[in-house]
C-alpha cells in the first residue's frame, strides 16, 4: 500500500519518490558570479567594522568582501579560512542574523544587511572547488597531540596545530569525523556531503591521524592520552540528552530529536525514513527546530513544536522560528510536557500552560501524537574528566582546564554559546595557547 | 508646466534636450525612434566625403563601471558615419519633412580645404536641415587624418575652417571643441572670430578604459592590440562643466551661445550645465545606457524645477550660476564651517573616521561604542567626511556664526569678507580698499 501524509502511525514513504530531493534542497542555494558581485557591492567596507566583532572567530569580513568585488574570491576564502577553518561549514549554519549580519550597518540603514554568510559561502566554495589547500605545514617540532572528537572544535584544534608543525591524532567515537557537522545540522543546510568534503579539503594540510570509532572512556582514557601525548585537547561535545522526567518516557514513539536528525543524515534513501502523521517536537533550540522542519519535510501532517517558556526565551533565532513556520510548524509556547499517553505507544501528550518562570497555571491540553522528539538540551558524558563548572568542563584562558596538559573546548567548555563557531574559534585559539606551551 | 521650448542660435526645438551627434544619431530609423521618444532635437552623427570611412569590425566601446555595474565612463573608437553621403542626406531630408517641430543639426567632418567644407554645405543645406556643426573634437582614428581634434587643437584651424563655413552657408554654425587641450578658451575665441554662431563642448577626451591583465592589451581590445579612444559618460561631466563655464565667465567671450555636452544623464544634470552658460544640452551616453526614454525623466524633472523656481523659460536658468563663478584667491576666507553629524541619521559605519584619521587632519573621535564625533578643534572643514559617508544629510557643515571662536585657530569668526589678495600670509597682497 502507498503511504500518504494521512497514514496513521510511523511509516515511510509518506510522499512522492521524487519529491524528497526538492524538500531537501539546498536552504540557501549559493551565489552565483553576478549575485555575488552584486551583494558584494553593497559592502561599506566599514572601519573596524561591527560585523568583525559580531564573529567569534573575528573573520575580517569587509576584506574578504572587497576581494570578492574586486574578483579574487579565492584570496577571500584565504582571509576567512585563515582565522575559521571551518568557513565554508559555518557559512551554511552560522545563524548570521544574530551575529554578522545583525551588525551590520545596512542592517541599521536600510534592514538590509549584506548577505555576508552567503559571499563567505561564495568566497569558500570557489576555494574548495579547487581542490587545493592554501596552507602549509611549519617545520615539524616533534611534539604530539591527541584530539578527541573531530566536531568543529577538534578539527579547528587538529589544523592549527598540524599548521604549526605538531603531529595530531584526531579520534573520534562516530565512523566518521565531522561531529554535529555531520550527524546534528539539518541536512539543507549542508548538502551534497558537504561535511565530508570539508573534512577531507581540511585534513590536505597533513599530519593529522584521524582515528574513528576510539570513544572516550570506552576505547581511550584520558590517563593514557596525557601519558603517550605532550598535550590533550578535549572536543567531545555533549553526548547526552536530557530527560523530560515522566512516567512512560520509553514508550514506542518517543525519541531524542538529536538520534532522529543523526539518522537522517545517515540515511542514504529519505523515502525508506520513517515519520509520524501527528509528530511533536519539545524543545526550544536550533536542534528542536531542524527536526520539527525536517518532520515536515518528510512528509508529516502535523508538526508542533512545544516551548516550555515564551517565544523571546528561545534558543533558536527568530529566523529559524520564522523558517519553521514557513514550513508549516506550528510553534506552541508556554506549555510544559506533563503526562504521556498511549497503550504500548505514544498516543496523545499533555501539557500544562505555565508563563516564562515556568509557573503551572492548571490548565492543561492534549495533543495527538505518534511520534515525539526530545530536543530539551543536551549534557556532558564521561568520567574522570577536568574539573566541571557547572555541568560542563571548567576553563580558563584558551580551553585551560584543571589538568596540566590538558585543554577544551566547543559545547563540552564551560561558556560560549554552543554554535559551530565558537566550537571554531576555541579550538584555533587552545591550539594556539597549546602550541605556545609546547614551544615556550 | 513650464515653457520648456528652446531657441539655440535660431535652431527651435520643443525642449532643450538634443542628442548629441553620435551612434544614436547614425541613422533615420533611430533618429524617428528618439524623436517619438521626445527628444528635442539631435545632431546627425557626422558626415563626411565618400567613399564613406571604415569601422573596426571588433570592439567598439570601453567602459567603467561603479557599484552594481553601473556604466559610469564610457570610451569609443568609431569613427565618422560609415554610410555614404548620399544615404544619409537622404534620410535626414525625410526625418524633417516628417518631424518640423523638431531641430535637426548635422554634424560635419571633412578634410581641411575650402572647397571640401563648401561642397559638404551645400548638400546639407538642401535637406532641409536647421544648422550645422562642425566636429573639430573626434580625438580617434580621424585626427591622425588631420581632422577631429586635429583641427581643434589648432585655433587657427578652427577659425579659418568656421570663416569657409560662414562663408557658404546661411546655416547657423555651431563649432564642437574638444578637451584635449589645455586651455577651453583658445579654441573657443578662435570659433567666435571665425563667426560662429555657438560653440558645443565637449568632445570626447582621450582615454583607454582598462589593460587586459592576462594578454596585456589595452581595452577595447582589438585581437590583441588597442587604441586610445574618447571618453564620455557620468564621469567626464565635472570636466565638463568646468569648460563650459569657462566660457560661460570669461569677458571676451561673452555672448557665444554654448551647447553643453559631457555626462549628461539626468535633468539635473541638464539643468546644472544650464546654469553655467549652457543654452541647451546634448545626450549620448545616458542614451546608450538606458535607451531614449530618458528623456521623459528630463523633460519632466526640468519641469518641475522650473515650476519650483518660478522660472517662465528656461533663458530664466542659462547662466545663473556664472556670477558665482570665482577664483581660489576671491573665497571668503572668514566663512568657518564645522562638519557635524547627525547621530540619529549615522548608521556607525566608520568610513568618516577612517578618513579623517587616515589621510586627513585626526578630526573625528570614535567611543568604545562607535560613536562618532567632530573635534572642532582639529576640524578643518575640508568636507572629507561628508563626501565619504554613505548616507545623505547625516554629515554636513555648518558655519561658524561671527563672533564665535573657532577652537582649531582660537580666532573670533569675523564677519566681513576677507580673501587672499589681502591675507598677510600673501606675498603680494595688496592693501585693502
Amino acid at each position: 500500500m502507498t503511504q500518504n501524509a494521512l497514514t496513521p502511525g510511523i511509516v515511510a514513504g509518506r510522499l512522492d519518490p521524487d519529491a524528497y530531493a526538492d524538500k531537501f534542497a539546498d536552504l540557501h542555494p549559493p551565489l552565483d558570479d553576478h549575485e555575488a558581485f552584486v551583494a558584494a557591492d553593497r559592502c561599506y567596507f566599514c572601519h573596524d567594522a561591527p560585523c568583525i566583532t559580531a564573529c567569534p572567530t573575528e573573520i575580517d569580513i569587509p576584506l574578504f568582501i572587497r576581494q570578492i568585488a574586486t574578483g579574487t574570491p579565492e584570496a577571500a576564502a584565504e582571509t576567512i579560512l585563515g582565522q575559521n577553518i571551518l568557513g565554508g561549514m559555518c557559512a551554511r549554519v552560522c545563524p548570521t542574523e544574530t551575529l554578522c549580519e545583525q551588525a551590520c550597518v545596512r542592517e541599521a540603514a536600510e534592514g538590509k544587511p549584506v548577505l555576508i554568510g552567503r559571499l563567505q559561502r561564495y568566497a569558500t566554495d570557489r576555494l574548495m572547488a579547487r581542490n587545493s589547500h592554501p596552507f602549509t605545514r611549519a617545520a615539524p617540532t616533534g611534539k604530539r597531540v591527541a584530539v578527541v572528537g573531530a566536531g568543529p572544535a577538534g578539527l579547528a584544534c587538529a589544523h592549527r596545530l598540524a599548521m604549526r608543525g605538531h603531529d595530531v591524532t584526531l579520534h573520534d567515537a562516530h565512523q566518521k569525523p565531522g561531529g554535529l557537522n555531520e550527524y546534528g545540522i539539518a541536512a539543507y543546510k549542508t548538502v551534497d556531503n558537504f561535511a565530508q568534503a570539508e573534512v577531507d579539503w581540511l585534513l590536505q594540510i597533513g599530519g593529522i591521524t584521524v582515528e574513528t570509532g576510539k570513544r572516550l572512556g570506552r576505547d581511550l582514557s584520558l590517563d593514557t592520552l596525557r601519558a603517550g601525548f605532550d598535550a590533550v585537547f578535549l572536543g567531545i561535545g555533549l553526548g547526552g540528552v536530557n530527560a523530560l522526567g515522566l512516567e512512560d518516557e520509553d514508550k514506542d514513539g518517543i525519541a531524542d530529536a538529536v538520534d532522529f536528525i543523526a539518522e537522517l543524515r545517515q540515511a542514504g534513501d529519505l523515502s525508506k525514513l520513517p515519520i509520524g502523521r501527528d509528530v511533536v517536537v519539545i524543545g526550544g533550540g536550533m536542534t528542536a527546530i531542524d527536526a520539527a522542519v525536517q518532520a515536515r519535510l518528510l512528509g508529516a501532517l502535523n508538526v508542533t513544536l512545544v516551548y516550555r517558556r515564551g517565544r523571546e526565551r528561545m534558543n533558536a533565532s527568530r529566523f529559524e522560528q520564522d523558517l519553521a513556520a514557513s514550513k508549516g510548524v506550528r510553534i506552541i509556547t508556554n506549555a510544559t510536557p506533563r503526562a504521556i499517553h498511549g497503550n504500548g505507544a505514544v498516543r496523545e501528550i499533555e501539557f500544562e500552560y505555565t508563563d516564562d518562570d515556568l509557573a503551572p497555571t492548571g490548565q492543561t491540553f492534549r495533543l495527538p501524537a505518534d511520534q515525539v522528539f526530545k530536543a530539551i538540551g543536551q549534557t556532558l558524558e564521561g568520567e574522570e574528566l577536568p574539573k566541571l563548572d557547572g555541568r560542563k568542563i571548567a576553563v580558563t584562558g584558551a580551553g585551560r582546564t584543571s589538568l596540566k596538559g590538558v585543554w577544551a573546548g566547543g559545547d563540552c567548555a564551560a561558556g560560549g554559546e554552543d554554535l559551530t563557531v565558537t566550537a571554531v574559534a576555541q579550538g584555533r585559539d587552545a591550539a594556539e595557547d597549546i602550541h605556545a606551551s609546547l614551544m615556550g | 508646466m513650464a515653457d520648456l521650448t528652446s531657441n539655440f542660435v535660431g535652431i527651435k526645438s520643443p525642449n532643450p534636450f538634443w542628442l548629441a551627434s553620435a551612434p544614436p544619431t547614425d541613422k533615420e530609423y533611430n533618429v524617428r525612434r528618439a524623436f517619438e521618444a521626445g527628444w528635442g532635437g539631435v545632431v546627425w552623427k557626422t558626415l563626411g566625403e565618400d567613399p564613406p570611412i571604415v569601422n573596426v569590425n571588433g570592439p567598439r566601446y570601453g567602459a567603467i563601471w561603479g557599484a552594481d555595474r553601473r556604466l559610469l565612463g564610457l570610451n569609443n573608437i568609431e569613427l565618422i558615419t560609415d554610410r555614404p553621403l548620399e544615404t544619409n542626406l537622404e534620410e535626414i531630408a525625410r526625418v524633417k519633412r516628417d518631424w518640423p517641430d523638431r531641430a535637426i543639426v548635422v554634424s560635419l567632418m571633412v578634410p581641411v580645404n575650402e572647397e571640401s567644407w563648401k561642397a559638404i554645405l551645400h548638400r546639407v543645406a538642401e535637406t532641409g536641415a536647421d544648422g550645422v556643426e562642425l566636429n573639430f573634437g573626434c580625438p580617434h582614428g580621424m585626427s591622425e587624418r588631420g581632422m577631429g581634434s586635429a583641427v581643434g587643437q589648432v585655433p587657427e584651424y578652427v577659425q579659418q575652417v568656421t570663416e569657409w563655413c560662414k562663408t557658404h552657408t546661411d546655416m547657423p554654425v555651431i563649432v564642437k571643441l574638444t578637451p584635449n587641450i589645455a586651455d577651453i578658451r583658445k579654441p573657443a575665441q578662435a570659433a567666435k572670430d571665425g563667426g560662429a554662431n555657438a560653440v558645443s563642448l565637449i568632445n570626447t577626451i582621450n582615454s583607454i578604459t582598462g589593460v587586459n591583465l592576462d594578454n596585456f592589451a589595452p581595452e577595447p581590445t582589438i585581437d590583441g592590440k588597442g587604441a586610445h579612444g574618447g571618453y564620455c559618460g557620468p564621469a567626464v561631466k565635472p570636466i565638463a562643466l568646468n569648460m563650459v563655464a569657462e566660457i560661460a565667465r570669461t569677458p571676451e567671450l561673452h555672448g557665444l551661445p554654448i551647447s553643453g555636452i559631457g555626462g549628461v544623464t539626468t535633468w539635473r544634470d541638464a539643468a546644472e550645465f544650464m546654469a553655467l552658460g549652457a543654452g541647451n544640452v546634448q545626450v549620448c551616453t545616458a542614451a546608450m545606457t538606458y535607451g531614449f526614454k530618458i528623456v521623459q525623466e528630463m523633460i519632466s524633472g526640468l519641469s518641475h524645477y522650473m515650476d519650483e523656481k518660478g522660472f517662465a523659460s528656461t533663458a530664466d536658468l542659462v547662466g545663473r550660476a556664472v556670477p558665482n563663478l570665482s577664483d581660489w584667491q576671491h573665497l571668503n576666507l572668514n566663512y568657518v564651517t564645522k562638519a557635524r553629524i547627525d547621530q540619529d541619521l549615522c548608521i556607525k559605519c566608520g568610513r568618516c573616521y577612517a578618513a579623517c584619521e587616515d589621510t586627513s587632519h585626526q578630526a573625528i573621535s570614535m567611543s568604545e561604542d562607535r560613536v562618532f564625533e567632530v573635534i572642532d578643534a582639529e576640524c578643518v572643514a575640508c568636507n572629507l567626511c561628508v563626501n565619504v559617508c554613505p548616507v545623505e544629510g547625516c554629515i554636513t557643515m555648518e558655519k561658524l556664526a561671527p563672533g564665535t571662536v573657532d577652537e582649531r585657530t582660537g580666532q573670533v569668526v569675523q564677519k566681513d569678507y576677507a580673501n587672499w589678495t589681502t591675507h598677510p600670509n600673501n606675498p603680494g597682497k595688496c592693501a585693502a580698499e
